[in-house]
């Protein structure tokens, strides 16, 4: 009996992280509503936001890996999966942080994961678009291929677009206000970066001063 | 206090032991010469030699006065003229196999005009008939004097309002073509090579370099005063430093003024290749424009890219340059593929101080150090030849002899690019696209894979259009299935929940 309960949960809880990721497809054609019913409604969750930035790693990972080399001039050698991999979260995360740090200032309606979830759900035309170039690139030749670029450059673009009307959605704004709020985000992910970088310049400043008073310490007493 | 002094022993020991081992540093040093290719990535190999030094030959060798700052050489047939500039003579050196014996040294000469001797002479040109064209720098003048030293004529500065009329004329290079027109670089003339018709009458400029001028300079100049516009560098074309005129009459022009930022965007242009109108055709299909090396260290006084002081050109069309920061020589085919370089600063044989002059004969190569004063011969090496006959024979169209050769050169270096794409085109011609499309890919050539590629791929399709077909159709078909599946399902259900309802009722 429990047993039973247990695996319906399960399938409960399945279903449910199913549903919110096949919603990233309704989101992909229906930005204004899909975003707002992806927080209001809770028909998103973090489950599926997190598919879909594995999904982006994945998706930069192939695209570096199994592009022609025609139209790809990455040299493997000097790739690391993790250095890429970070190249990706490390903005993302701070964007996050900064917008949510922002638009709690200024009446902003969602919390951090509903930025969170926004951010990765208009991430999905990337996955959608950069896979099927990938594997377009194998079979064209190099004039043909010279349209990839572009599908590059709209699957960011949309990518982008998409974000500025998720932050106008969870957070309720106007879009001069959501425009404003994603460029001073940009202005508090560098402030952020600035904190890091002096929080830990300063930290080792003081443990070099703490170890060369302890080296004269020695010095002295010995 | 016993026991430190025990370990400090122990230690004197061990780095006594340690200097006095012989590392394997010093037999290393035993290579005369290295040569190297760059990949696709910039990224240098070395290679077998193509080029060896075979002797070296200074003015005491000769039994003649050393050289002193010699600036020039010519080769014509078997006869090396060097212009020996500080001690204003012109030395004519027989060559006769591995022996070099000086023929005379040419200081004065006859005929009507007031100077009779050199001064200081920067370069010299012999045509086919032995006759010599002298740029006499020291007495302003260009000489041309027939084999016997006899004066033909004498030219001193043109009488055109296309020269400035402050500057002296000092003549520094000069080519001659088969019809007799002299083609003369001077000292502060910058607009280009300055033309002479056969009678020593001056026509004009070519190859006239092009002023690049950045938005950055614009920019600067329109906000600064005028003492501070004064003390800005004009911006002039570039000036040539040498020239080399080959069998078809095309001039090979360098410089090595060039600005650093220039070279990394590709746009400097230190070899040029003039036709008759002064039209740059050089072919630039390498991976990088021919401008000597292309990454570098600043090291040992020895700071930025390669600045080139000579040129010339053997039958092929491969041409040489020498690069007088670290004295090197660096070798292109036609197409402007860096061959191999060789070469390097130092003392040894095979590596210079100061290399100014290159020249060839037949396939030997002469270089002329004006540090050392001395001329280093260059023979070539079998991989040397197996390139050059390689490239020989896809010029004129033999491309599987050529794809034979590059086997072979693959066989000596397997890092040679050219070789991978020589064969891969072999083997695009044999129409066997798959094994060619591994040989571009190996080195990255992506316009010829693509070319293999696209009937690759054609080829495919029509041998397996029955597959493909029967895919497309199932691809086309799939969705109408999973529909009518899924009504299907649906319908039961629905049949199912009425059905119970019906029941419970």
């Amino acid at each position: 009996m429990s047993l039973n309960l247990k695996t319906k949960i399960n399938k409960q809880a399945w279903n449910r992280y199913w549903d919110s990721l096949k919603y990233s497809l309704y989101v992909l054609t229906h930005p204004f509503d899909g975003f707002w019913d992806l927080t209001h409604e809770k028909r998103g969750s973090i489950a599926a936001a997190n598919t879909l930035l594995i999904l982006t790693f994945m998706t930069n990972l192939w695209n570096l890996r199994f592009e022609s080399f025609l139209f790809n001039d990455t040299r493997w050698e000097r790739i690391n999966i993790w250095s890429q991999i970070a190249g990706i979260l490390a903005p993302l995360l701070l964007y996050v942080v900064a917008n949510w740090c922002l638009t709690t200032l200024f009446d902003g309606k969602g919390r951090m994961t509903d930025v969170y979830m926004g951010m990765c759900y208009s991430l999905t035309p990337y996955i959608l678009i950069m896979n099927p170039v990938t594997i377009l690139s194998n079979v064209l030749t190099k004039e043909e291929g010279a349209f990839l670029a572009y599908f590059e450059i709209i699957a960011l673009v949309w990518a982008f677009v998409w974000i500025l009307i998720s932050v106008m959605q969870i957070h309720d704004y106007s879009l001069l206000k959501a425009i404003m709020a994603i460029a001073f985000s940009v202005v508090g992910m560098m402030i952020i970066v600035f904190l890091i970088m002096l929080f830990f310049s300063l930290v080792s400043d003081a443990i070099a001063f703490f170890v060369s008073v302890g080296k004269e310490l020695i010095f002295r007493f010995n | 206090m016993k026991l430190k002094r025990k370990i400090a022993a122990a230690l004197l020991v061990v780095m006594a032991v340690i200097t006095a081992c012989p590392t394997g540093v010093a037999s290393a040093t035993e290579v005369n010469t290295y040569t190297y290719n760059y990949d696709y990535w910039g990224l240098e190999y070395e290679s077998p030699d193509a080029y060896q030094p075979m002797s070296y030959t200074d003015g005491k060798m000769l039994g003649i006065t050393p050289f002193k700052q010699a600036q020039s050489m010519y080769i014509r047939n078997n006869s090396i003229y060097v212009v020996d500039t500080g001690n204003s003579r012109i030395v004519e050196i027989l060559v006769e196999g591995d022996t070099m014996t000086v023929v005379r040294e040419i200081t004065e000469f006859t005929g009507d005009s007031e100077v009779l001797t050199l001064a200081s002479p920067q370069d010299v040109y012999v045509d086919t008939n032995g006759d010599l064209y002298i740029t006499d720098q020291g007495n302003y003048r260009i000489l041309h004097l027939t084999k016997d030293l006899q004066l033909v004529k004498e030219m001193g500065k043109p009488d055109s309002t296309l020269l400035d009329a402050e500057n002296p004329f000092e003549p520094k290079k000069i080519v001659v073509d088969r019809a007799g027109r002299m083609f003369v670089l001077a000292k502060n003339e910058n607009q280009g090579v300055m033309q002479f018709e056969p009678d020593g009458e001056f026509v004009g400029f070519i190859g006239a370099s092009e002023v690049t001028v950045s938005l950055v300079d614009i920019i600067k100049k329109k906000f600064s005063t005028k003492a501070q516009r004064d003390q800005m560098v004009d911006f002039v074309p570039t000036e040539y430093n040498n020239l080399y005129i080959d069998q078809k009459s095309f001039i090979y022009c360098t410089t090595d003024v060039f600005a650093e930022a220039d070279l990394d965007a590709g746009s400097a242009k230190p070899i040029r290749k003039l036709n008759s109108l002064g039209g740059d055709i050089l072919i630039r299909n390498g991976g990088w424009v021919p401008c000597g090396d292309w990454q570098w260290d600043d090291a040992a006084g020895m700071n930025g890219p390669s600045r080139i002081v000579d040129i010339t050109a053997m039958e092929d069309e491969t041409y040489y340059v020498a690069d007088r920061i670290r004295g090197r020589i660096f070798a292109y085919d036609e197409q402007g593929h860096l061959l191999y370089a060789f070469g390097g600063p130092g003392n040894k044989l095979g590596y210079f101080m100061y290399p100014i002059a290159i020249e060839h004969m037949g396939t030997d190569l002469y270089i002329l150090d004006t540090t050392t004063g001395a001329i280093t011969r260059f023979a070539r090496t079998e991989f040397g030849n197996l390139i050059h006959s390689a490239l020989d024979e896809y010029s004129v169209g033999n491309y599987d002899a050529s794809a034979a050769h590059w086997e072979k050169v693959l066989a000596m270096n397997g890092n040679y690019e050219l070789a991978y794409i020589g064969i891969g085109r072999a083997l695009l011609r044999q129409q066997n696209y798959e094994e060619a499309m591994e040989y571009f890919k190996v080195m990255r050539d992506d316009e010829n894979y693509s070319r293999a590629w696209k009937y690759y791929r054609k080829d495919w399709i029509e041998n397996n259009l029955g597959y493909v077909i029967v895919v497309l159709v199932v691809l086309g078909l799939i969705p109408a299935i999973i529909k009518k599946v899924k009504k299907i399902r649906w319908e039961a259900r629905m049949q199912y929940e009425f059905e119970s309802e019906n029941k419970n009722k």
